[in-house]
């Protein structure tokens, strides 16, 4: 593997047998890519708040990853419920999560807040119905 | 702090091979059911305490760079959550003791939380 480098994963609602696959291939092709852990670490939590994201409330959605010598891009868009009031999302403790999300350890309201900590940009993008769009640019220097 | 001596100080049944041991220094403590705290607050090399026996606790380990799982009140992990453990190469131990005991043995030891006190909370606050 080499630097370009750039992958698509497929995230399915509801999957939570394979949730996390995403992240934890995106970690292991950084770490074998040679980029600094902690850069590693940031783009793996902020990838796997946003695959849990998905498998907790969208339907489907599509992962795309990309890596230059600057930078690390992910852009994830789903299929879903969107989010009505992204302010309200963004803060630390709102969640509309159900139980069964909580007693997997997820739901507590610290998604996209985690993600937003560990990412240099990040922007969202949703429409009501229809789906959300993540952009999360991590700085590599 | 060597995960080595942690699993004797809680008097830990291991569920991964038990030479990794010895090998793994444990520079924080972690404790905590919510993954998503652990993802929001933890800090690369900690032991996580849990009592959330789930193949997440494991994927959550991974991408947070945890080095070492205890599960807690000598809760048994699956074949699931032990063959992910193996597969991404963190040691999974569980011990008899509660999740307030588990902790206060190790901070006795001196080891350090990965989490600082929350700011905007007083100490003195009154409810």
């Amino acid at each position: 593997m080499t630097v370009p480098y750039s992958q698509s994963f497929v995230i399915e609602g509801r999957d939570f047998v394979h949730a996390g696959k995403a992240s934890t291939e995106i970690k292991s092709i950084l770490k074998s890519l040679g980029v600094d852990p902690v850069v590693v670490r940031r783009v793996a939590i902020a990838a796997y708040e946003a695959e849990m994201n998905v498998v907790m409330y969208a339907e489907h959605a599509t992962m795309t990853f990309s890596v230059t010598p600057e930078v690390v891009h992910l852009v994830v868009e789903d299929r879903g419920p969107g989010i009505g009031d992204i302010n309200l999302a963004m803060q630390e403790g709102w969640s509309t999560a159900t139980h069964e999300m909580r007693e997997m350890g997820f739901g507590a309201g610290m998604g996209l807040p985690n993600i937003k900590k560990n990412a240099d940009e990040f922007t969202v993008r949703s429409e009501v119905g229809k789906g959300t769009r993540l952009e999360i640019t991590i700085h590599i220097n | 702090m060597l995960l080595s001596d942690i699993s004797e100080l809680l008097a830990c049944r291991v569920y991964t091979p038990k030479e990794q041991l010895p090998g793994v220094q444990i520079q924080f403590g972690c404790a905590s059911d919510l993954m998503s705290d652990v993802l929001a607050f933890s800090r690369a090399g900690a032991v996580l305490l849990t009592g959330l026996v789930t193949v997440q606790t494991i994927q959550t380990a991974y991408i947070a760079e945890i080095s070492a799982v205890v599960f807690v009140r000598g809760k048994k992990p699956n074949e699931d959550v032990v063959a992910l453990a193996r597969e991404k190469h963190i040691p999974v131990l569980a011990t008899p003791y509660s999740m307030y005991e588990a902790c206060g043995l190790l901070y006795r030891k001196g080891l350090p939380s990965t989490m600082e006190p929350a700011t905007g909370v007083s100490a003195h606050e009154q409810t």
